[in-house]
């Protein structure tokens, strides 16, 4: 992204003292420490998140916008305020009314394929992915190409990951959409968004960004940005699974039509139609993942508390203090994938190892107790791209520090020993 | 907790560094089957040639993990030259082996508690020899589909040919 945080030469945040926070990070695996790095699939909750939904269910649970009663209003109000805190965390210009709940990111960029793509897309119409999209920002417009003749077209990345913009206005002339992810989920990459976002609208195309590797390590703010609709995942920073959201313009927002019908969405109903509801509860049939709101609003209370700023700089240290223990120690035996510099990334570190298949290093680290995602990562076009089936990946979070980076690199040397 | 050495036996290692009957036969004639895990991103490409109720000849491509590399060249060294009922019985007592049911397997990275492997009296381990090595896959569920990847494609194979089931 274009506003990246400078890096600092001390991570300003300790984050041994903070995965005292995360019970699970205390577990054993196969007797040893846990070594957690594979939080770009899942990050770990602290301990207030926990409490937050406990606290919730213990003593305010009721099915929210419905009773009158005093914990009915109760949980309303929470659950309210919980969207206005997300919003509010990615400087929306209107909290209330900007952030639409839904079950995951996915289904966030799904809604955008049905209700704006349907509404705005005809025969011949051009979508813009690029080439690092997680499926999620893929398969939806590829739905929505088999059922309306709808074009894609691709920006292509260059051998370090990063996107090539030189034939920039020629790909997104015609344009209606922009689909981008703000930070690969694999190569660690960091777009520069707002610079796309404006080229975008120059061309009247609207920006559609994948956010779910951004919001939790670096500071967002969705108006620098520039985009029109963003999307990210609550368990992913922190927050529990279940819930997801989407960031919309007011004005877009309010241009939408519904995408799933049922209660909560609708004004009225009558034998011969119904009237939808206002933003954002249009987009919200049924009863919606209320717990899971108080934990989100928890999460992003703590992410708060310990400050984006520090995160993103923390996450540029360990990052490259990653890069090069494992480029001292392993040499042409390692390749890793994406930028090389760690201020042009986030903490995603995938990679090959010698010969050996991802699955197999995987299981080998398991048993040193360290985690790492082995597959495609829903990314496969561009693990064409890059020419493998699949990649190791090791992602670090606010609570990892260098003891999980030497964990990696000596599980590693233990793998390369194994299948020598 | 079942350690290492149940999954990467020296056999499989064995077949995995050096695997047996690499490559493609011509097709046609030959019949080409792909097999995808869609877990991992790996394929694999098997080539037969079936003749006189005989297996002839088979060959293996494609990329994959030292589970599914080794389970497919056993399989080709286990199944090469043999009559085709007899193949068939062994796809069917080695999916035996991998005892749980593919079907109830979680398909997209998710874990699950390891089970524990079938009674031996179950099933003939003995006439499956050194695909037997394979049994302790069984311990870490979601390797199985790495293992029973080429006998799917395989399974393909014939049904293409119209061998019986």
């Amino acid at each position: 992204m274009a506003e990246l945080t400078p890096a600092t030469t001390e991570p300003s945040l300790d984050a041994a003292t903070l995965a005292k926070d995360f019970p699970l990070l205390a577990r054993e695996v196969h007797g040893r420490r846990i070594t957690y790095l594979d939080s770009a699939a899942s990050s770990q909750r602290p301990t207030a998140v926990l409490d937050a939904m406990r606290e919730y269910d213990e003593t305010t649970h009721a099915n929210v916008h419905r009773g009158v009663y005093s914990i009915a209003e109760e949980a309303t109000r929470r659950f309210e305020a919980a969207r206005a805190n997300v919003g509010r965390f990615i400087g929306a210009p209107h909290p209330a009314r900007e952030i639409v709940f839904t079950k995951n990111a996915t289904e966030a960029l799904n809604l955008v394929a049905h209700a704006w793509g349907r509404t705005h897309l005809q025969r011949g119409d051009v979508v813009v992915l690029t080439e690092m999209e997680h499926h999620a920002n893929i398969v939806p417009w590829h739905m929505l190409a088999a059922e309306r003749g709808i074009e894609l077209r691709w920006l292509p990345i260059d051998d370090d990951g990063r996107l090539v913009l030189d034939d920039l206005d020629r790909v997104l002339d015609g344009a209606k959409v922009l689909g981008i992810t703000c930070m690969s989920n694999v190569l660690g990459t960091l777009n520069p968004v707002a610079e796309l976002s404006a080229a975008a609208h120059a061309a009247g195309a609207v920006v559609v960004a994948d956010a779910c590797q951004s919001v939790p390590h670096l500071p967002t703010d969705v108006t620098a940005l520039g985009v029109d609709l963003l999307a990210f995942s609550a368990h992913k920073m922190l927050g529990p699974t279940g819930i997801g959201v989407l960031w919309g313009r007011e004005s877009l927002l309010e241009s939408l039509p519904p995408f799933l019908g049922g209660g909560e969405m609708i004004l009225d109903v009558r034998k011969d139609g119904f009237t939808p509801n206002d933003i954002p509860w249009r987009f919200e049939a049924g009863t919606p993942p209320i717990t899971e709101a108080i934990g989100l609003g928890a999460a992003v209370d703590y992410l708060d508390a310990v400050g984006m700023e520090a995160v993103r700089a923390h996450e540029i240290a360990l990052t490259g203090y990653a890069l090069g223990a494992l480029g001292d120690r392993f040499g042409d035996d390692i390749r890793i994938f994406g930028p090389p510099e760690a201020e042009a990334r986030g903490g995603v570190i995938s990679f090959a190892f010698r010969d050996i298949h991802p699955h197999d290093i995987s299981q080998i680290l398991d048993e040193y107790g360290v985690c790492v995602r082995a597959g495609h990562h829903c990314a496969k076009p561009l693990m064409r791209r890059l020419g493998v089936n699949a990649t190791a990946r090791a992602s670090l979070a606010l609570y990892n520090d260098e003891h999980d980076v030497d964990s990696l690199v000596e599980a590693l040397d233990a793998a390369g020993r194994f299948f020598a | 907790m079942p350690g290492l050495e149940d999954l990467y036996r020296e056999i499989i290692l064995d077949h995995y560094r050096s695997p047996r009957n690499r490559g493609e036969l011509e097709s046609p004639p030959a019949v080409r089957v792909e097999g995808f895990n869609p877990l991992c991103g790996d394929e694999i490409v098997v080539t037969l040639d079936v003749e006189d109720g005989v297996l002839a000849d088979i060959k293996i491509a494609g990329t994959g993990c030292s589970i599914s590399q080794s389970s497919a060249s056993l399989m080709s060294a286990a199944v090469k030259g043999k009559p085709l009922d007899q193949v068939r019985g062994l796809i069917a007592t080695f999916k035996g082996m991998m005892s749980i049911h593919e079907s109830t397997l979680p398909s997209n990275g998710a874990g699950g508690e390891p089970v524990e492997a079938p009674e031996p009296e179950a099933i003939d381990v003995d006439a499956l020899g050194e695909l037997a090595a394979l049994q302790g896959v069984v311990k870490f569920p979601v390797r199985i589909k790495c293992a029973t990847l080429s006998w799917n494609t395989l399974t393909q194979g014939l049904d293409e040919v119209g061998v019986p089931a």
